[in-house]
């Protein structure tokens, strides 16, 4: 229902009285601010810490072994434990149903070279799977297969640098380039958001290294993506549990974390998510305390308001008004300012949010700080209804004032 | 027009009640100028607010253009006072961020005309009361005697069939005081019903029927010179 005579008679309202206007609206627009700015910053400190994790897997775990620093079942400290075919096998057939994507990983470092063009760069031999856990972008070509790892094939794929480095900007795909004396077919070019030093680097099959360099089938880790069904305890659990098992299996004491550990990223996603949700908590709680005061604020300006305009509210109704009409205006303007008011607080808590960017990152972790549209969403539904409320319940009791009354009134 | 029989009221104060007026009777026709006479507290306000259905009577029967006036809800009153009534207050009652001309044209915003439509109207009005020439005019700019006028207009701008005036020359000097009068008697002339509360015997003796209260109850209703000369 559009009544332009209604807008502007509420327009000349605002603007005879644009005092009270602005005062009810700076109390909103305040209120809003600071809401912004605070779920803003806490969403960029969330933000931080989500991409400090980004790089892998959420749901990554990894075995990693060393040497043994506790003596065990009669075996010396300090023996050196070594990984190989048998415990990927164990685990894969263990918990099958408990693991989503499973590779091992075997480090190398070795010299790539095209014709001129010749580099150091950390090979890491791997199962196809490791392209889920390590979040691998493939920009050309593909990424290792089951095939591959079968036929041993002496395949690469080579990251976005390295290409750079011996190609620059000519093509590298279905070109072959010796890796430590042997000849390789580069079959795909991949990115990764983990940072420059996650694109100098290259992958072959695991089998192929473990057939080239030692002939035997030792392998340096097993990376793991639980099952995504698992909630967190449940991925704890399993860490745990996986930890003993190999223990037990490889004759270590229960206890050594030196020489086989699990690293799990289930255990510091919980203490990020109890952090978070506490700090989450803690800005709803102070946020909406702060909406509140700005509520409660107009409100209190309605309420003097109405008083103040009883008189004309007599007048009105004495040349005809209706209860309703005066209540709608009253309604309508107050909804008007809230809105608006509210709208310019969320606009230049978002604009305050954009200058800060990421320029607290280095020293407060605070990273690309927003308020995402459901909060904005959320904001616009509890301005609105606040300014329905606050100019409401006064302006129903005003309506409701016989004109007689309302005459008298000064 | 106007038709009271037995009317009662009575306001509430503390535990007691006040008794105001004590059953009135009385008949008004169409096209009469009648003014109510009486000292303050007789009831003469209470009386107008009733027929201007700005307050509700406990007992008798009120008609308005021969219709029963009970249990109103705001909404018809409101309805009605459209309609029917037009008002003038001694304290003019204009909005003060309105100008004149805006002031004259609310009523029949309430009556749902349109803007240009109603502007055209309301300036005719503001033209008949002289102050065509003021129709920007916010009302501090305006003298007392311009006010009443442009509260005059306003009242009469929805072509009311009754014009209530609670002592509309109460706040003016005598002169302005004679020009509001000449302008209730035009309209009368006119054939409006025009019904004026006073306490100065001056301003009754120009109307044509004088009713006369005194605590609550009619003493006196008769007809002046003026309506003896017609």
């Amino acid at each position: 229902m559009f009544d332009i005579d209604r807008w502007r008679e509420i327009f000349q309202s605002i603007n005879k009285n644009r005092l009270r206007s602005v005062m009810s609206g700076f109390t909103v627009a305040f209120a809003i601010l600071l809401f912004t700015l605070l779920f803003g910053i806490v969403s960029g400190l969330s933000n931080s810490f989500n991409s400090a994790f980004n790089d892998d897997a959420k749901n990554s775990m990894k075995v990693r072994v060393w040497k043994t620093s506790k003596p065990y079942k009669g075996l010396q400290t300090g023996r050196r434990i070594q990984l190989s075919n048998e415990e990927y096998n164990y685990v894969k057939d263990e918990y099958a149903n408990k693991i989503e994507y499973q590779t091992a990983r075997i480090y190398k470092n070795f010299t790539i070279k095209f014709k001129n063009e010749v580099n150091n760069y950390n090979i890491r031999a791997v199962n196809p799977d490791h392209q889920f856990l390590e979040k691998t972008i493939i920009d050309e070509g593909r990424y290792l297969n089951e095939s591959d790892l079968k036929g041993k094939s002496k395949v690469i794929v080579i990251g976005r640098l390295v290409k750079k480095d011996l190609f620059g900007e000519k093509q590298a795909l279905g070109k072959r380039v010796n890796v430590n004396g042997s000849s390789f077919l580069i079959i795909g070019i991949f990115s990764d958001e983990g940072g420059d030093n996650e694109e100098r680097i290259a992958y072959i099959p695991v089998s192929t290294a473990q057939m080239m360099y030692g002939n035997n089938d030792h392998i340096s880790q097993i990376l793991l993506g639980y099952n995504p069904g698992l909630n967190l305890n449940a991925a704890i659990a399993f860490g745990h549990k996986m930890e003993r098992d190999l223990r037990k299996k490889m004759n270590i004491h229960p206890d050594d974390q030196s020489a086989l550990s699990v690293q799990n990223m289930a255990e510091a996603n919980k203490g990020v998510g109890m952090f978070m949700g506490a700090l989450y908590a803690i800005v709803i709680l102070v946020g909406s305390g702060t909406l509140i005061a700005g509520i409660i604020g107009i409100s209190n300006i309605m309420i003097f308001v109405i008083k103040e305009r009883t008189k004309e509210f007599g007048i009105r109704k004495a040349l005809g008004a209706k209860p309703a009409s005066i209540v709608g205006m009253v309604v309508q303007e107050s909804v008007l300012i809230t809105t608006i008011a509210g709208y310019l607080g969320l606009s230049l808590g978002t604009y305050i949010l954009t200058l800060i960017g990421d320029s607290l990152e280095e020293d407060y972790f605070i990273k690309d700080p927003s308020v995402s549209p459901i909060i904005v969403l959320g904001a616009t539904v509890v301005l609105v209804a606040s300014g329905l409320i606050a100019g409401y319940l006064p302006a129903k009791k005003a309506a409701n004032i016989k004109p007689i009354v309302a005459l008298r009134a000064d | 027009m106007i038709k009271i029989e037995k009317l009662h009221k009575s306001y509430p104060i503390g535990k007691d009640a006040l008794h105001v007026l004590k059953g009135i009777n009385l008949h008004i026709k169409e096209g009469e100028f009648v003014s109510i006479m009486g000292s303050s507290g007789s009831g003469k306000s209470t009386l107008l607010n009733i027929v201007g259905l700005l307050d509700e009577h406990d007992e008798g029967d009120y008609f308005l253009n021969g219709q029963l006036i009970k249990n109103l809800n705001e909404k018809k009153a409101a309805i009605l006072r459209n309609k029917f009534l037009g008002f003038v207050f001694q304290s003019f009652n204009l909005i003060s961020y309105k100008t004149a001309l805006e002031n004259v044209a609310l009523p029949l915003y309430y009556k749902g005309m349109k803007r240009k439509e109603r502007l055209i109207v309301a300036m005719d009005y503001l033209d008949k009361v002289g102050l065509k020439d003021w129709a920007n005019h916010l009302p501090n700019e305006l003298s007392g005697g311009q006010k009443q006028r442009v509260a005059i207009a306003r009242a009469l701008v929805t072509k009311p069939k009754v014009v209530l005036a609670d002592e509309p020359t109460g706040a003016l000097d005598s002169t302005t005081s004679d020009a509001v009068m000449d302008l209730l008697k035009d309209i009368n002339n006119e054939g409006m019903t025009v019904f004026v509360i006073t306490h100065e015997e001056e301003i009754a003796a120009q109307t044509s029927r004088i009713v006369r209260l005194k605590d609550g109850v009619i003493i006196s209703d008769e007809l002046t010179k003026v309506a003896k000369a017609i």
